[in-house]
């Protein structure tokens, strides 16, 4: 059985993210991992504003929760005060995480609410069309940073994962990217890891996923990945940032 | 036996009774009492008390604790209760119940705290996107603030709506005698809550679609309007003048009534009890021979002087005046409110609507 | 003996399993699905059923099974 590979019931359904789109090997993963640690009827997703909108019903075959531009990691919180049985899992963009909700995202983090935080990082607020995000990278074109991005004047890229390790009620932070058949599987395991996490009580848990946005950089699959191996990864390294120390 | 307790301390521990088992706030003068007063006790009764990082943070928890079926409530005032308007407006379209506390301070931007009732407006209208209303609960004492949250959750359950009750200030602050209820749970058996099956996927739980919500909301605000109206009216039946007002200014018009009616002068009072749905119901009994209308209120420009007007024009024959005494940042004393009413009686005060 | 499945209508075309398949069996086809993309096809003399192609399918077109 373990050669198999069989749709996951949460993604069951089809979804509406772009063709190539990151969301939609995160979704599966995160799918495979939830109903491995046998939640797949026991966990709510909280939902951000952006291209995770895709995934309210029917897309997700589990509970969702349409939560407010920025504000999942709240709602999430409000989730797991009032059943700390079930997985509360928010599913952001960096856009909504870390621009409009750097605050609420930081602050969850701060406080090592149970839950977990999985961020889709794509150098974009993707559904609005491919405006400047805090994560955009240093001269990439937006729609609002046409002459590419300054980050003298804009900040340069934002860094969440690296903050959240330093925070003591954060159990576990990694950063994966779904950009090869050996990144998606090293990322499997870090979306395992942040969902054992919570289910073990040990406190806030996040993982943040660099994915291709292939509509909005205008490229193809290939021409994305290669565009975030050059200019995101070595930007953004792979790999676990906090260990978890299981209490 | 009733007790001597602070408006604030009241409002924590009546919320309690009524099956309150998460609170998220912030502090903001003049209602930080409510917090602190849960932060002691929830833990006492094995509840939740959670100091959020800010006033909107906070009512966005209640959005997930409430979809999951728990009786929860925030408080702020001021500006912080602005912050939760966008969250208001998710719980609105989402058929959410949950409780909303507003101790009004007056003014815009940071204002000061003084005793108002500056918010009357944006509270009764909803101050967020889209078209919603909340029940407004407005009491004018301690006792019946408790007596109000007491019904808050059951009315939210009702509509699948927030509900919001509206204190201010002073009422906050002081201290009165009050005797509590005894502790009551909400339902295990509502049947929308997200509880992490999915089995009820298809269309957020029930909720219409987005092309069906406009029908829904008007069904429930026209519901709302229809059975949830609650008013007390004093002396009205033969008053040739009605002052309306609610909260505080209520106790002050009501003495004013007492000494104006002492002099021979047939006023009355429609104190609203809910300042949403407003009690047009309460003008049945304003009589046909009735000469003026006069809101008092704790406002700077008139605010609940245009609710007063539309129940008058709809409930009242005839073009009768109204008139209204906007104290800003005072309970209107009884004495300004007797020298208000000479001038509205002499013609020197003219109509505002 | 082992199958791969393909739920045609679930493609989208972005060619991720193609540019990953070690073994170059997959390819875009000619043919339209309901949803007006060409879908993938696979060359079965060369497919080994590795399930890369599984793995990296944003739209979970693909399924393995043992027989």
């Amino acid at each position: 059985m373990a050669f198999e590979k069989r749709r996951p019931v949460l993604v069951e359904h089809t979804h509406t993210f772009c063709p190539g789109c990151g969301h939609g090997i995160f979704a599966r993963l995160l799918a495979e991992a939830i109903q491995e640690a046998g939640y797949e009827r026991k966990a709510i997703l909280s939902l951000g504003v952006g291209c995770c909108c895709n995934m309210n019903p029917p897309s997700w075959s589990g509970d969702v929760l349409q939560t407010a531009h920025g504000r999942a990691a709240s709602v999430a919180t409000g989730v797991k005060v009032a059943r700390p049985d079930l997985l509360s899992i928010s599913y952001q963009g960096d856009g909504d995480a870390y621009v409009i909700g750097l605050n609420e995202t930081l602050n969850a983090a701060y406080r090592g609410e149970n839950i977990c935080t999985f961020v889709i990082l794509n150098n974009n607020f993707a559904m609005t069309g491919g405006q400047m995000s805090w994560t955009t990278m240093p001269g990439q074109k937006t729609t609002t940073s046409p002459a590419g991005r300054d980050c003298k004047v804009t900040g340069m890229p934002i860094k969440v994962p690296e903050i959240m390790a330093t925070l003591p009620n954060v159990s576990y932070v990694a950063r994966g990217a779904v950009t090869s058949p050996k990144n998606i599987n090293q990322l499997k395991k870090y979306i395992k890891e942040a969902i054992s996490a919570q289910i073990n009580g040990e406190g806030y848990s996040f993982v943040e996923i660099v994915s291709p946005c292939p509509t909005n950089w205008a490229m193809n699959v290939k021409d994305s990945i290669k565009w975030i191996d050059d200019n995101v990864i070595p930007y953004y390294p792979l790999g676990v940032l906090k260990e978890r120390t299981g209490e | 036996m009733k007790e001597m307790w602070k408006g604030n301390h009241a409002i924590a521990e009546a919320a309690l009774r009524a099956g309150c088992k998460f609170y998220a706030g912030y502090p903001i003068t003049p209602q930080t009492e409510v917090g602190e007063y849960l932060s002691a006790r929830m833990p006492e009764l094995g509840r939740t008390f959670l100091q959020a990082e800010n006033e909107m943070s906070a009512a966005y928890m209640l959005f997930g604790a409430s979809a999951c079926g728990m009786r929860c409530m925030t408080s702020s005032s001021g500006p912080g209760f602005s912050l939760k308007q966008e969250a208001i407006s998710y719980l609105c379209t989402n058929f959410l119940p949950a409780l909303f506390v507003n101790v009004i301070r007056w003014g815009p931007g940071l204002g000061n705290l003084d005793s108002a009732q500056t918010d009357y407006l944006r509270d009764t209208r909803g101050g967020g996107n889209g078209d919603y209303r909340l029940v407004v609960l407005a009491p004018n004492s301690i006792q019946e603030t408790v007596d109000l949250l007491y019904d808050a959750y059951d009315i939210a359950e009702r509509y699948r709506n927030p509900v919001e009750l509206l204190s201010e200030a002073a009422l906050g602050q002081m201290m009165e005698p009050v005797e509590f209820p005894e502790f009551k749970e909400g339902p295990t058996d509502l049947d929308w809550v997200w509880d992490g099956t999915g089995d009820k996927n298809s269309y957020d739980h029930g909720r219409p679609t987005t092309a069906g919500k406009p029908a829904a909301f008007r069904k429930k605000i026209e519901t709302m309007r229809e059975n949830e109206q609650r008013w007390e009216n004093y002396k009205v039946q033969d008053a040739d003048y009605v002052f309306v007002s609610y909260g505080l200014p209520s106790r002050t018009t009501r003495t004013a009534v007492d000494k104006l009616r002492a002099e021979g002068e047939k006023v009355g009072l429609i104190r609203p009890i809910t300042a949403w749905p407003f009690p047009y119901k309460g003008f049945e009994e304003v009589p046909g021979t009735v000469k003026g209308m006069i809101s008092v209120e704790s406002t700077d420009s008139g605010q609940v002087i245009e609710d007063v007007a539309l129940a008058t024009k709809k409930m009242c024959a005839g073009n009768i005046p109204v008139y209204g005494l906007f104290s800003g940042q005072n309970i209107p004393t009884p004495v300004h409110i007797i020298e208000y009413f000479e001038k509205v009686k002499s013609g020197e005060e003219k109509e505002a609507f | 003996m082992a199958t791969l499945h393909i739920d045609t209508d679930r493609c989208k075309s972005c060619g991720y399993c193609v540019i990953s398949c070690p073994q170059e069996a997959l390819a875009i086809s000619d043919s339209l699905n309901e949803n007006g993309y060409n879908y993938v096809e696979c060359d079965e003399s060369k497919c080994v059923k590795c399930g890369i192609c599984y793995t990296v399918c944003p739209d979970v077109v693909f399924e393995l099974t043992e027989d």
